[in-house]
């Protein structure tokens, strides 16, 4: 169909597709698109959905040591709805016309990226509750606009996403609550906790908007509605009380109420370490990578198993209806 | 890869199924399987359907136009489209 467009129908559909997003029409994937905005979704989509995936390993070093049964209980929980919201985003993204197996394969060669705060390790039981409460808590801030995002099923996966992301932010920072309540030694946990993991949280909202080069026209294409510096302000504004109630300080000396402003003001990010770390270098990215790729290999033969099972069945049931 | 399917889920009995998103499943069974874990974690229903995404035939989009349209202009198939004096009652 492309192909058939003359140069002088494309402007024309492009104008009347702009015209679409701007009266918050949702676009929904049979209908016509530039090939940009189709690029720029598959690309932010996969991205996400590998987010969430790799997103589990972190989380998974901790199962078999959680405190209680219950903690445990729920931190399977929490994992098997990020494999959930996996799931939700891909199938999204394949509405876009390409298939999960390419989409896999991008991840598993490091062509695709995923985001980086999963590069970093978790070496104590208050890391999961920190990433409750600010990993998530950032990313809840990132997708509650997407929820309104301009192509319908990924808005409509964002919106199954959001509804589920609540109760990992509240589950994470009861963790932290309750470490705060403890031991001097367990108060600690938490601090070093909040320490390690909050500069990271901060770059979640990817670099400062005159560096962000998708940003405007993602903007234009309503997929995004929000800057990422005013995402990561309100972040803080939200989440700097959150840490006075506990008892816990902000890793931040240039941390500041500013009056005039209803905001804070908060020292520069670590921008040498974000580019590090999205480059590849960062502490753990190797093992993620690798943890990921073996799960999938190692998944091979179960995969092929349920086929080899599902296509005898279909078998079967035909010759029973030859049969009759 | 296995076949893509899409799912329905009637949330509770007296409603309608309704579409809530795809999966992949080697067969139908799994992928009613599959559709329980993934759609129905918090009790979301009571009910699953899925259907292999090759059997669903849509409208098509460039279409929509002439093809809705033509509904557009017949606002007397709504009860609103007639005046009728207020002291009638129940109608």
């Amino acid at each position: 169909m492309e192909t058939l467009l003359t140069a002088f129908q494309l402007p024309d559909l492009e104008s009347r597709f702009q015209a679409r997003i701007d009266a918050e029409d949702k676009i929904e994937p049979k209908d016509w698109m530039p090939e940009e905005y189709r690029k720029t979704l598959i690309r932010q989509i996969s991205q996400h959905a590998h987010s969430e995936v790799v997103g589990m390993l972190p989380e998974g070093n901790w199962v078999t040591r959680a405190p209680s049964l219950k903690r445990k209980a729920v931190l399977l929980a929490k994992i098997q709805d990020e494999a959930g919201h996996g799931l939700y985003l891909y199938s999204a993204c394949e509405t876009l016309g390409v298939s999960r197996d390419q989409l896999i394969d991008e991840l598993h060669s490091g062509k695709a990226k995923y985001s980086s705060i999963f590069n970093y390790p978790t070496l104590n039981w208050a890391d999961i509750g920190a990433i409750g409460w600010l990993v998530d808590g950032a990313a809840i801030m990132n997708q509650i606009p997407l929820c309104r995002a301009s192509f319908g099923p990924y808005s409509r996966a964002m919106i199954r996403v959001c509804k589920e992301e609540s109760f990992h932010q509240r589950q994470g920072y009861e963790i932290m609550l309750t470490l705060s309540k403890g031991s001097k030694e367990q108060k600690a946990m938490a601090q070093d906790a909040l320490n390690r993991w909050w500069w990271p949280s901060l770059m979640m909202f990817g670099p400062s908007d005159q560096d962000s080069k998708h940003s405007a026209q993602s903007m234009k294409w309503k997929i995004k509605r929000f800057s990422n510096d005013e995402l990561r302000q309100r972040f803080v504004d939200m989440t700097v009380p959150q840490a006075e109630l506990i008892g816990l300080k902000v890793p931040d000396d240039q941390l500041k109420w500013n009056e005039e402003r209803r905001s804070y003001d908060f020292g520069e990010i670590p921008w040498d370490e974000f580019w590090n770390v999205v480059n590849g270098n960062g502490p753990c990215n190797k093992k993620r990578l690798a943890d990921r790729v073996n799960a999938h290999n190692e998944g091979k033969w179960v995969r092929e198993a349920a086929e080899a099972f599902a296509k005898k069945q279909a078998q079967r049931t035909d010759s029973k209806l030859k049969s009759n | 890869m296995w076949p893509l399917f899409e799912i329905f889920i009637r949330a509770k009995n007296g409603l309608d199924h309704k579409h809530v998103g795809s999966l992949h499943a080697a067969d139908a069974q799994m992928a009613i399987e599959n559709a329980r874990d993934v759609y129905t974690r918090r009790l979301e229903g009571v009910s699953i359907w899925v259907v292999e995404s090759k059997h669903i035939t849509a409208s098509d989009p460039k279409d929509a136009d002439p093809f809705f349209k033509p509904a557009e202009d017949k606002i007397y198939r709504h009860p609103t489209f007639y005046d009728l004096p207020d002291e009638v009652k129940h109608m």
